[in-house]
């Protein structure tokens, strides 16, 4: 973020550089009926982002080709499409090395296929943004909403973070370049959502003015130097640090890492600040809480409804990041919870493991109910697994038999 | 299972040291610092860091290139602090106490190996620290990923006793670290050395 100089000047749109405290908590809002890709679009329209460079795949094509819309306009300092995913996510990486703030969407596959530049990025401390619109990742091929993607952004490096509305999406965009842009975070954000539920559904969102944006990126606050072509990170394939075998190489490598993932756990605080915590807790004192996040908190939410009509009390725990790890924040959330129930949009269950890790009496946690490759997730599937837990008999819910 | 909470203390620590983040450090607000990862008022680590300086063998500043280049006139300004602090550093030790003021120009690895009289390396300080026997140093004017990589690794290896002069928001794998850097803070720094002097027991030689 730049000095607090720009504050106030306008920017070559004629929108002002308003202090983003200001901009994300006081400034009125104007309620606005778009799909989650418009609202990508109108985060970006505010967020003073010099490059974003994409490459079209399912679900997240929309979005690149409206902030195209937004370069032309003249909102996006620069705009192409890479020769592929794996380009694209490099060319992302030259323009976060020469200073830009940029901005990419990707999906699925696409995701895949750029992995090796993830850790790249978060190594070099180059605070770029991406928005992962899930969907399937495996053959036979499925456009449709998956969250299995996420899994492989987990240790990374980077920020994740997992995005459950439109208005989420809205507001993240913009926080996120905050808190990823913090010197002493400095890393990549990879800001998920699942994908056609948020990104091709209307919903009502409540946007910040128009005419006004984020303070420009300051590179010259990067805990790295910009553009130095001799020194780490730029320079990564010469003799630093693969060429050569010795310890004090292994040991540079290895306390390099560290504090790639010492500066995850630095967002922490800022993230607390921006996000108002970690996570989101709604009736926590209930024996049963489900746990979870993007798109199957709210299938959670209409199950925790439903149950609510039947006399049973259910407890609600959004979370909204994934890297940093909220650990503490649900350790103490679930203490008191006897069934900790943890819906997905994946079959693997991996955000379950990442519970079960983190809390004493793991066996509290059930894994599931768990749906895939497009599948929705009716809240009645979550209620009669809370029910089947509590010993209450329930009618299959896809079956016919009697 | 009962835990101790983390404390950045002089090494050598481990063969691979933890990140301090990593066990829970903090960095400290405006206004505040960090003495070994408890959170202080700025004006108590003042005292403590020229204490340190006054307590050392051999108290080094490790200026970096952004303060060793003259990028902006705040930079220019910053180095004229810390060469005054060099100096006044050198005032007030005994003679038989060798301040240093060692540059760290720039983060290229250097092999076979740097010249540890003349430089340090961010990928292997522990080289200048051992040969010039070390035991206090500040880091100053140093990019914030490789400050954490160099104060890390010191941790680890050696029994120096770490500083930061931090532009930003301060490294938790300091022993010692202040935030938001100006040469008036620097400054500051050296008016505290020469307010304590004399009243600081010198190493035993």
């Amino acid at each position: 973020m730049a000095t607090s100089s720009v504050i106030g000047k306008k920017n070559k749109m004629g929108q002002t550089y308003t202090d983003p405290w200001y901009m994300m908590h006081e400034a009125p809002r104007t309620p606005s009926f778009f799909t989650g890709s418009e609202v990508i679009k109108e985060a970006i329209r505010r967020a003073s982002c010099d490059v974003m460079i994409a490459y079209p795949i399912t679900p997240q094509s929309e979005a690149a080709a409206l902030i195209g819309e937004l370069f032309v306009e003249g909102y996006v300092g620069d705009y192409f499409r890479g020769e592929s995913e794996f380009a694209v996510m490099s060319e992302c990486a030259g323009a976060a090395f020469g200073g830009a703030r940029v901005f990419t969407t990707t999906a699925g596959p696409g995701t895949m296929r750029a992995m090796e530049n993830f850790p790249m990025w978060a190594g070099a401390r180059l605070p770029i943004q991406m928005i992962v619109t899930c969907r399937g990742i495996n053959s036979p091929l499925s456009i449709q909403p998956d969250t299995l993607e996420i899994s492989y952004l987990l240790n990374t490096g980077m920020l994740v973070w997992h995005a459950e509305t439109a208005q989420d999406f809205f507001d993240w965009i913009l926080i996120g370049y905050l808190v990823a842009e913090e010197p002493d975070v400095h890393l990549p954000l990879a800001l998920c959502c699942d994908g056609f539920f948020v990104t091709h559904t209307k919903d009502v969102v409540q946007l910040t003015p128009a005419d006004m944006c984020l303070p420009p990126y300051d590179p010259y606050r990067s805990p790295v130097p910009c553009m130095d072509m001799e020194c780490p990170p730029v320079r990564m394939m010469r003799d630093p640090f693969v060429m050569k075998s010795n310890y004090i190489s292994y040991a540079t490598h290895a306390s390099w890492q560290q504090e790639v993932w010492a500066a995850v756990e630095r967002s922490r605080k800022h993230t607390i600040r921006w996000l108002d915590g970690l996570i989101e807790v709604d009736n926590g004192d209930a024996d049963i809480l489900i746990v979870s996040s993007g798109t199957a908190v709210s299938q959670g939410r209409e199950a925790k409804a439903l149950l609510e009509e039947e006399g049973i009390d259910v407890g609600i725990v959004k979370i909204k990041t994934l890297r940093p790890w909220p650990g503490e924040e649900i350790r103490e959330a679930t203490k008191h919870a006897k069934h900790i129930i943890v819906p997905e949009f994946n079959i693997i269950g991996w955000l379950a493991r990442e519970i079960r890790a983190t809390i004493p009496n793991s066996d509290r946690v059930f894994a599931g109910p768990h749906v895939g490759g497009g599948m929705t997730m009716p809240p009645e599937i979550i209620a009669a697994d809370i029910k089947a837990l509590l010993g209450i008999k329930t009618a299959a819910l896809a079956g016919r038999g009697s | 299972m009962k835990t101790t909470r983390y404390e950045v203390l002089p090494g050598p620590e481990h063969f691979l040291p933890p990140a301090a983040a990593s066990m829970g450090i903090r960095l400290p607000d405006p206004g505040q610092a960090h003495i070994h990862g408890r959170i202080v008022p700025e004006e108590e680590a003042m005292e403590a860091a020229a204490r340190q300086f006054l307590s050392a063998k051999v108290p080094t500043i490790f200026p970096g290139p952004l303060v060793l280049w003259a990028w902006n006139e705040k930079a220019a300004q910053k180095a004229k602090a810390v060469r005054e602090l060099y100096e006044t550093i050198k005032e007030c030790v005994t003679p038989a106490q060798r301040p240093m003021l060692i540059p760290m120009p720039d983060y290229r690895p250097k092999y076979p190996k740097i010249n540890p009289e003349i430089e340090i390396n961010p990928n292997h300080p522990n080289l200048t620290i051992w040969h010039n026997k070390i035991d206090t140093c500040m880091f100053v004017g140093v990019h914030c990923h490789q400050a954490n990589l160099s104060l890390k690794i010191i941790r680890g290896g050696t029994n120096c006793y770490t500083i930061a002069m931090c532009a930003q928001a301060g490294h938790e794998d300091a022993m010692l670290s202040f935030r938001d850097a100006t040469a008036e803070k620097i400054l500051r720094l050296a008016e505290w050395v020469k307010k304590l002097k004399g009243s600081v027991k010198p190493p035993e030689e």
